[in-house]
């Protein structure tokens, strides 16, 4: 005597959706105004920034160009295991959807080489005022900034102010040739790492792929789910399994999405 | 009238800058159309309760009131609203944000803001400050004055004073060192916060010879009801100039 | 997020009618990890009105520490040190002590009492019994979202026993200060809040699909009781600006523990030496940022409550709504429009002409749907034939309330006169008449109006109305002076109360000085917090009449004891889980009451045409 529940499988004839659809659907438009608050952030942090301080050409851009290569496919492959699922093949949806989980750990894997790539760089002021900048090679046992004890090496080079170190695009730059450079702990002023509080671009770089990185995991687990354990559903109830693997390829494709605007903006622009 | 509704109904403190009665004006006019709209509302309120009460009206008209008299009245408020923003509140605000005076015929002060005191500088005898940066900011130089500047050397700083003479349009280059504060002087109706980062100019012009509490409107700390250090000294243009005598003796030392 | 009914959930006086289920799922999933919207609508009822009076102890001490400045507070202080040692000397307020409890004060009141009252607890009892839906959308998602509530509330509750204390820079929160302070509660803060935003964003996406997708069939849009359409448009509020404060909350978070600068500029200088930080960052995004929250938020407080009192005023007037028609217009544009005037809050940052035009403009003009709505709740008084019981003398008292709130807040809206009014006890003041004689005034009404339904026994009248009449006369004692207070120049936020400002203090200074406090206006904090103590005292008869009512209230006669036309009072009392027998259909809108040539002065919507 229990009401039925209404709208799980087939969708409402006056909204044209099933529940979780709707609801998918909200939730994204949050999803979208957390981002968007995010980016505006991203281009007052620029705009205000002082006059050639706004750094171009910190990250690799063909690791970049890789990673949204792999996300775009993977969007792909869950658009299949969808059809595959409304078609009823199931052994074509498990494939599908195992390359789609795969694929988000690559982009993952290869999102973390980039940050550990960020924590080895270091920018390091001189006590001539010059700046030296590179990666860390290696630190001698002694090193202490404070004793002023032992020396460190990296791999990069030195420069005469601090702008330079900003466009990385700029001819100049790309012609600075890169050489080993022991550095005595004497001669050093500040030494700082290419953390999130080196400078606000890597702040909202580090806090705007965090984020979607989170956004990339959960969405993996949830899918993994899907194709693991969740799977007893369709056996049951295929359809309404069907329009779980739509709505989670919903979430999938806004994180792809976010991904298609991040790109540009911290690597390109 | 309006004077006295200010002063007595409303409460306003006593003024002590031209200013400032624009922002009185405002503040009564809106009242005016409160109360007018309140007591309205209140009248027709307790006479429906009584007259539609249960006993005396055992059964409900279903149709209620017919005509749209209140359309009328939602939009005479929409009206009034809208007279008061456009004749009132924004050529206000446009003669306080536009329209500054010229800076030769008014006293220039910079403040910065810091927990929980506020300092003080003036250009000195020379009327020209000192070059500043930030990279200069230390424990006994707010301003980041430049060391190296002539100009800097006849400054004059000091701590929770500002002197100006009466009468004179007054300009205010307020701005903070750690947290966000706001100057808010109320004889004279200004308020400003100061913000770390950004220097904002405001502008006034004291109207009396007199002591002013100067107010720290922002929370700014645990000592920020204490921040109450400040004062607004008003004096005759000789007492003023007597004052920057005293006080331009020697150079002010940044070191 | 799919939804399931299958495990069924009686409530609490379930036997009371003939709906037994006849396989009982046990206290934990009935009453803890309950998915059926009215097990967890009581819940969010219970935790809200405790956090209500908790965040209403807070105020007393701070009361206290006002108008007696360093004072030990009798009774409580010397628990106050016990507990908070170093912080609460001798069981005085510290002026950080005091901070934090006002931060804690607001953030509490909007956040975890307000807020999950009028919205998630009343629209999870009350929605989807209206628009004849069997439970919420998505149930699983509505347990979810409570349990986020309370891990955010077990989380701030938390923060005032770590070393230093809870947040201290207000509830709004501003870098850099709230980066700046040394301790940890800022960070407790902000976890928190995300916890809590998740919870409300939760409840906001779910509350959205219930009303589209499970209306009854019939249940047209404008035959949606006018409470739905206050918490539709409640729900997109919260939904689309509650992200950007999570994205803020994320960056002051980065700031306090990785020493990113996104709202430290350079050149910051803390205590003297220059902090040692990237800088670049700007203090007035993190203002952005908050108030794009902020303002929206405080609708968020104000319609469902507007919800409610149509209901009340309708039923008790057995009249229809005047103008029902403009008010979800009226509503609707709120909704808008509360996007694009957040920045009023900001008005003294140094801000444009240009600026400054939009933002008064659209200030005064979302004042407008508010004056529709007041003036149509008014005008359906006339021709009524009005009862005057507990909830309506609540609803009715929310129209003046509300009123004063609504008009002291032109006077800020218009950046000239904020110059003097900003950041004084007149903006206390004013939020205050439209959240507490507001607000808290119509959610008293529902829980008067409503618990009939879910318990099946009613208030006690005469203390209901003790409790009425002790409220209204002591909410206005505590924030009638306030006005006052703030016209004459008085600052929030004072540890001290403004005695360091007070006329009294200037004159021990020697020379005389302009533009202290007066001693009469010092005087008003002894009424304010006399008239506290007592406006707390008078929410005792209604503490115990709540918990007396649920064994010896008086039984209702019929499960419509208000003679209601809308869909709730329809079904049984206690409602069954999965709410009705079969799915009702409706044939009208709301507010059919005294149809003439109807027998009876009431005709409920699913009651079948002749
Ligand atoms: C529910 C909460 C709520 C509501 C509804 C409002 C409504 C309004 N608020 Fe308020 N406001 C707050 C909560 C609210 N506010 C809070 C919490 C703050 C402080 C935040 C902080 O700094 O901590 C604040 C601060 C605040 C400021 C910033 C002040 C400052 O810091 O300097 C401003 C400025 O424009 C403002 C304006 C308005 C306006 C124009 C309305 C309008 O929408 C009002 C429209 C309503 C009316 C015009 C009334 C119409 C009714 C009648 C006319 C009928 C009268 C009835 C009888 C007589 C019976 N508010
Ligand atoms: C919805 C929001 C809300 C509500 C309801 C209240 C309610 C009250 N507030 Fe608050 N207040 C704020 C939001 C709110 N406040 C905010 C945002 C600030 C700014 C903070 C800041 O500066 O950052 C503030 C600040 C603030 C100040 C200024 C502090 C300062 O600037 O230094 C003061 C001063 O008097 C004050 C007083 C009160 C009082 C007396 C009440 C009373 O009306 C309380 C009434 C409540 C009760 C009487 C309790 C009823 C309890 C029950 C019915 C419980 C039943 C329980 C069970 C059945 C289990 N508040
Ligand atoms: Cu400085 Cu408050
Ligand atoms: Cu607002």
């Amino acid at each position: 005597m229990v009401m039925d529940f209404p709208y799980i499988v087939e969708p409402r004839r006056d909204s044209g959706l099933y529940n979780a659809k709707l609801g998918i659907w909200l939730f994204l438009a949050s999803e979208v105004m957390l981002f968007g608050a995010l980016f505006s952030a991203y281009v007052l942090l620029r705009v205000g920034a002082e006059p050639g301080m706004w750094p171009h050409g910190w990250l690799n851009i063909p690791i970049g160009t890789a990673n949204t290569v792999v996300l775009i496919t993977s969007s792909i492959t869950t658009v299949l295991a969808w059809v595959s699922c409304k078609l009823r093949q199931y052994g074509r949806f498990k494939f599908f959807h195992a390359c789609t989980i795969l694929l988000a750990l690559t982009f993952v894997c290869i999102k973390s080489f980039e940050y550990h790539d960020k924590f080895t760089h270091y920018e390091i002021a001189l006590a001539n005022g010059k700046f030296a900048d590179g990666h860390l090679m290696e630190k001698s046992k002694d090193f202490d900034l404070e004793k002023k004890t032992g020396s460190v090496t990296i791999h990069g080079y030195e420069v005469e102010q601090r702008t330079e170190l900003m466009d990385l695009h700029s001819p100049e730059a790309r012609r600075r040739p890169r050489e080993e450079i022991t550095l005595p702990a004497a001669e050093i002023k500040k030494m700082e790492r290419y953390g999130p509080w080196h400078h606000t671009y890597l702040a909202i770089y580090f806090t705007l792929t965090g984020l979607h990185a989170l956004h990339v995991v959960c969405g993996a687990v949830v899918i993994g789910f899907l194709w693991g354990p969740g799977t007893r559903m369709w056996r049951t109830e295929p359809e309404r399994f069907t329009n779980r693997i739509e709505v989670s390829g919903l979430f999938w494709h806004f994180v792809d999405l976010v991904w298609i605007f991040l790109f540009p903006v911290l690597y390109l622009l | 009238m309006k004077q006295w509704f200010g002063e007595k109904i409303l409460g306003l403190p006593p003024l002590a800058s031209t200013n400032g009665q624009g922002v009185d004006d405002l503040i009564i006019y809106v009242h005016w159309l409160m109360l007018a709209l309140f007591i309205g509302w209140l009248i027709y309120f307790f006479y429906a309760l009584v007259r539609f009460r249960h006993a005396r009206q055992p059964q409900a008209d279903y149709a209620g009131v017919k005509n749209h008299a209140s359309n009328y009245l939602e939009l005479a408020v929409a009206g009034v609203e809208a007279v008061l923003l456009i004749f009132v509140a924004v050529p206000l605000w446009a003669n306080a944000v536009d329209k500054f005076p010229p800076a030769s015929e008014s006293t220039v002060v910079q403040v910065v803001a810091q927990q929980f005191s506020w300092n003080v500088r003036y250009p000195g005898p020379d009327g020209v400050f000192g070059k500043q940066d930030v990279k200069f900011v230390a424990m006994d130089n707010v301003f980041g004055v430049d060391p190296a500047d002539a100009n800097g050397k006849d400054d004059i700083q000091l701590i929770n004073e500002i002197h100006v003479p009466v009468n004179k349009p007054v300009i205010i280059y307020l701005s903070s060192k750690d947290v966000v504060h706001s100057l808010k002087i109320i004889a004279v109706r200004v308020c400003q916060d100061a913000i770390p980062g950004l220097r904002i100019p405001v502008w006034f012009t004291p109207t009396q010879i007199g002591r002013y509490q100067i107010n720290c409107a922002q929370l700014c700390g645990n000592g920020h009801s204490a921040m109450s250090g400040g004062y607004l000294v008003v004096e005759s243009q000789a007492d003023y100039d007597q004052w920057l005598k005293s006080k331009s003796g020697g150079p002010a030392s940044f070191e | 997020m799919e939804a399931t009914l299958q495990h069924p959930a009686p409530k609490p006086g379930h036997e009371a009618h003939g709906h037994e289920d006849h396989h009982d799922p046990g206290f934990w999933r009935t009453y803890i990890f309950s998915t059926d919207h009215k097990v967890i609508g009581v819940q969010y009822a219970l935790g809200s009105l405790s956090f209500l009076l908790f965040g209403f102890f807070l105020m007393l001490l701070m009361r206290w520490q006002i108008s007696k400045p360093g004072v030990p507070v009798p009774v409580i202080g010397p628990l106050l040190e016990k507990a908070l040692g170093s912080a609460a000397p001798h069981g005085a307020l510290s002026p950080d002590l005091y901070n934090s409890f006002g931060a804690m004060h607001g953030t509490i009141m909007v956040f975890l009492a307000i807020v999950p009252l009028a919205f998630a607890a009343f629209s999870n009892v009350v929605l989807p019994l209206q628009i004849g839906a069997p439970d919420m959308a998505f149930p699983r998602v509505n347990m979810a979202s409570f349990q986020a509530y309370v891990v955010g509330g077990v989380i701030m509750l938390a923060s005032f026993f770590i070393p230093g204390g809870a947040a201290q820079a207000g509830w709004t929160s501003y870098s850099p200060l709230a980066t700046a302070i040394p301790t940890d509660g800022q960070t407790f803060w902000i976890i928190g809040m995300v916890f809590i935003i998740t919870s409300s964003l939760l409840s906001a996406v779910n509350f959205i699909a219930t009303i589209i997708q499970l209306r009854a069939p019939g249940m047209t849009w404008m035959r949606l009781p006018f409470f739905v359409w206050a918490q539709f448009v409640t729900s997109f509020l919260l939904l689309l600006a509650f992200p950007p404060l999570e994205a803020a909350a994320v960056m002051q978070l980065m700031d306090k523990v990785a020493h990113t600068s996104f709202f430290l500029p350079t050149g910051l200088a803390i205590g003297g030496q220059l902090a040692n930080i990237s800088g670049g960052g700007s203090p007035l995004l993190w203002q952005h940022l908050f108030w794009f929250l902020g303002h929206p938020e405080v609708y968020v407080l104000i319609l469902p409550a507007m919800g409610i009192v149509c209901e009340i005023i309708a039923n008790n007037t057995r009249k229809p709504i005047w103008g029902y028609k403009s008010l979800v217009y009226s509503v609707l544009a709120i909704g808008f429009l509360s996007f694009i005037v957040w920045a009023h809050h900001m008005y003294l940052t140094g801000m444009g002409t240009k600026v400054a035009v939009f933002f008064q403009a659209t200030t005064m003009i979302i004042s407008i749907p508010s004056v529709i709505i007041l003036t149509c709740l008014f005008i359906s008084l006339w021709g009524g034939s009005i009862r005057f019981n507990t909830p309506m003398l609540f609803a009715l008292a929310f129209l003046p309330m509300f009123g004063i709130g609504g008009l002291t807040g032109l006077p800020l809206g218009f950046n000239i006169s904020d110059v003097h009014l900003h950041d004084t006890y007149y903006v206390i003041a004013h939020f205050h008449y439209v959240v507490a004689p507001g607000t808290i005034f119509a959610l008293f009404a529902g829980i008067y109006y409503w618990l009939p339904k879910l318990t099946g026994r009613k208030l006690n009248e005469f203390w209901g109305r003790v409790h009425f009449w002790g409220s209204l006369i002591f909410m206005n004692i505590v924030f009638m002076p306030m006005f006052a207070q703030g016209m004459a120049g008085m600052l929030r936020r004072m540890a001290d109360g403004g005695a360091n400002y007070s006329a009294a203090v200037n004159a021990k200074g020697g020379a005389e000085v302009i533009g202290g406090l007066s001693s009469n206006i010092m005087e008003m904090h002894t009424w304010i917090l006399w008239g506290a103590c007592i406006l707390g005292l008078a929410q005792i008869p209604f503490i115990i009449n709540l918990f007396w009512s649920l064994k010896h209230g008086e039984k209702v006669e019929s499960d419509n004891p208000w003679q209601a036309t809308t869909l709730e009072w329809q079904t049984a009392t206690p409602p069954p889980h999965g709410n009705f027998p079969e799915a009702p259909h409706v044939y009208r809108g709301p507010y059919e009451y005294s149809v003439p040539g109807h027998a009876t002065d009431f005709t409920p919507q699913d009651e079948p045409p002749k």
